[in-house]
């Protein structure tokens, strides 16, 4: 099947009086139809930018994109009418009712005025916003906003959704509720591409995962293929005393058979164990044995934290601005 | 808004009509906000109705019209040019703030008709003036204010929403032009005060320095106001028999058709830039 999204070598800089920010520093990316990309990365990697690229908001300085052969920057309105954007702050309008936003949207995405109805009808129901219908949007709490900023997006049925960070600043029912109506689109067919700095949400909602960090794309692969790269699963063990400290990473060492590291702050220790649970087993009968007092033990999975803290050598939060003092990954147009 | 019937795309639907069907649908949403927040309405009515009296009862006195009349018959043209000078600020910080909340950009990766967000927005706002300005006109009427025929009031009335269509394009580039609501107001008014004040809005021009009564008089502000004037029946001394002062209402509609010419333009191809 061909590739709905397929875009090589896309450069972004910014420029400002002083400096220059490579925003995006050669993206390719690929996404078949049907599948969901999930594009991971800190603030400022160039997430946003990336998106509005494809959106056709932003004209890339180098590389080329095309949404089902059509080229993003010759034929912005054949991309238009393919692709729906939902993005990081609700572009809904306030002082419109909910049922007013979504026929305004289905008008200017050429439905005519009766299908356009039907259309918002259907997915007010969808949305669960049935009852804030008639109520304008500035009354809509947080998690309403976006599932009809999302709404707004899917007026036009389009084969392309792109959902940019759909659940930064939501409470966690909230993101829960969105994550479920995501699964919902993506059961139906839509093919999706989503970013988010919450790898949790990669891994709950996407097939593939693309990593972004300063304008590249570092790794890419399944979640579990990600995962696998920083090894398997791992025991974490505190100890109660410092002094125990020696003996319990002998043991870990004797038991598990791989390098432990250990954690002056939290007095954790941590080893790989591809043993998994029989390792802990082990572990567990073994410190009892020589009298340690373990505060906690648990065997864990690698979390794509751990990916991204062994890919880029730095946490998933990052600076929130660029060397110009924009709010990086967002709206410098 | 007729479509024809076509594929759900309406890709049959010329280019001009969807175009014009865009923009009214914008203009119905700019609209509707209307009094969804009516403070924006009422408080710039009020900011009319306070200048009125203002300068009816407190610096009224103190200016004397040349050849005489009556001040209240003098201000009140002015007073409609004014408010209608001022829009441009509204339109500006409308613009502005549907940047920064987005809501452009949903417009954009809409396939809709790509000037329509700005052939809306002057739309709408030439709407709304004209409804601030009924007001205005029967608080003049309230207060004493007279016209010399129907036919005139409507002409003027016309005239002030011709160019107040020119100022709604000016408020378009300019809020196209600030990063954020805060910056536009500032420069708005740094822009509007000029226009508006270095003109025969409130004083006549005779009591203007000479270096500075010539662009008073060719002032865009004061042509137009002098055509109400003129139109209406009002007090309208001139102070040379310069075009701008014998056929105001001819330099005004030059005035308008130049800057909808140079601004419209360039608030679409600024807003088109918006990709960069």
């Amino acid at each position: 099947m061909p590739d709905l999204i397929a875009a090589s070598g896309l450069v972004k800089i910014y420029k400002s009086r002083k400096s220059e920010v490579r925003a995006l520093d050669g993206v390719d990316l690929n996404v078949p139809e049907g599948t969901v990309l999930g594009l991971l990365g800190p603030n400022g990697a160039g997430k946003t930018t990336t998106v509005r690229i494809l959106a056709t908001l932003l004209k890339p300085d180098a590389g080329h994109a095309t949404i089902a052969g059509h080229d993003v920057v010759r034929e912005p309105d054949a991309v238009r009418s393919l692709i729906g954007l939902s993005g990081q702050y609700a572009a809904v309008d306030e002082n419109l009712t909910g049922s007013e936003n979504l026929w305004l949207f289905g008008r200017l995405y050429r439905l005519r005025s009766a299908e356009a109805h039907a259309r918002a009808d259907e997915l007010l129901e969808q949305f669960d916003l049935v009852d804030a219908r008639d109520r304008v949007v500035k009354t809509y709490s947080g998690g309403m906003r976006r599932r009809l900023d999302l709404a707004s997006a899917l007026i036009g049925r389009p084969r392309l959704l792109i959902l940019d960070e759909p659940t930064t600043g939501l409470d966690p029912r909230s993101r829960l509720g969105m994550w479920d109506v995501i699964r919902g689109l993506v059961r139906d067919g839509v093919t999706l591409l989503l970013t988010t700095q919450y790898l949790e949400e990669a891994d709950e909602l996407a097939d593939m995962i693309a990593v972004v960090d300063h304008g590249k794309i570092i790794a890419r692969g399944t979640a579990d293929d990600l995962k696998s790269q920083v090894g398997g699963e791992r025991i974490e063990v505190v100890v109660r005393d410092r002094a125990s400290v020696e003996a319990a990473r002998e043991l870990l060492a004797r038991d598990a058979g791989g390098d432990t590291t250990f954690d002056e702050h939290t007095r954790k220790l941590t080893v790989p164990a591809h043993g998994g649970a029989q390792t802990l087993v082990q572990v567990v009968r073994d410190f009892d044995d020589a009298g340690i007092h373990i505060d906690d033990i648990a065997l864990r999975r690698p979390t794509l934290d751990d990916v991204f803290l062994a890919l880029t050598g730095h946490a998933t939060v990052a600076d929130d601005l660029t060397a110009d003092g924009r709010p990086s990954d967002g709206r410098a147009a | 808004m007729t479509a024809n019937r076509t594929s759900a795309a309406g890709a049959n639907r010329s280019r001009a009509g969807s175009a014009v069907t865009d923009g009214l649908l914008v203009g119905w949403r700019n609209l509707k906000r209307i009094p969804r927040i009516p403070e924006l309405a009422i408080f710039a009515i009020l900011q009319s109705i306070m200048f009125v009296l203002l300068f009816v009862f407190v610096f009224g006195g103190a200016i004397p019209i040349p050849g005489g009349g009556d001040y209240k018959q003098y201000l009140m043209p002015g007073i409609f040019a004014q408010t209608i000078v001022f829009a441009a600020a509204t339109t500006a910080i409308g613009m502005t703030d549907d940047i920064n909340k987005g809501i452009i950009d949903r417009f954009r990766s809409l396939p809709m008709s790509r000037t329509a967000v700005l052939t809306g927005r002057t739309f709408s706002d030439v709407i709304y003036n004209a409804g601030i300005l009924v007001v205005l006109i029967l608080t003049g009427f309230i207060l004493g204010w007279r016209v010399e025929s129907l036919p005139a009031l409507i002409a003027g009335f016309a005239l002030l929403l011709f160019f107040a269509y020119r100022m709604a394009w000016l408020g378009v580039w300019l809020g196209l032009n600030v990063p954020t609501v805060e910056v536009g107001q500032q420069v708005i008014f740094i822009v509007l005060f000029p226009i508006t004040f270095i003109s025969n809005v409130f004083v006549p021009l005779q009591g203007l320095p000479t270096w500075l009564q010539p662009f008073a008089e060719w002032n865009p502000t004061s042509t137009l106001t002098a055509s109400l004037r003129q139109l209406w029946g009002n007090p309208s001394p001139v102070i040379s028999d310069s075009l701008a002062a014998t056929q105001p209402i001819l330099v005004t509609i030059g005035w308008v058709v130049l800057i909808i010419a140079i601004f419209g333009p360039l608030g679409v191809r600024r807003y088109r830039s918006m990709s960069r």
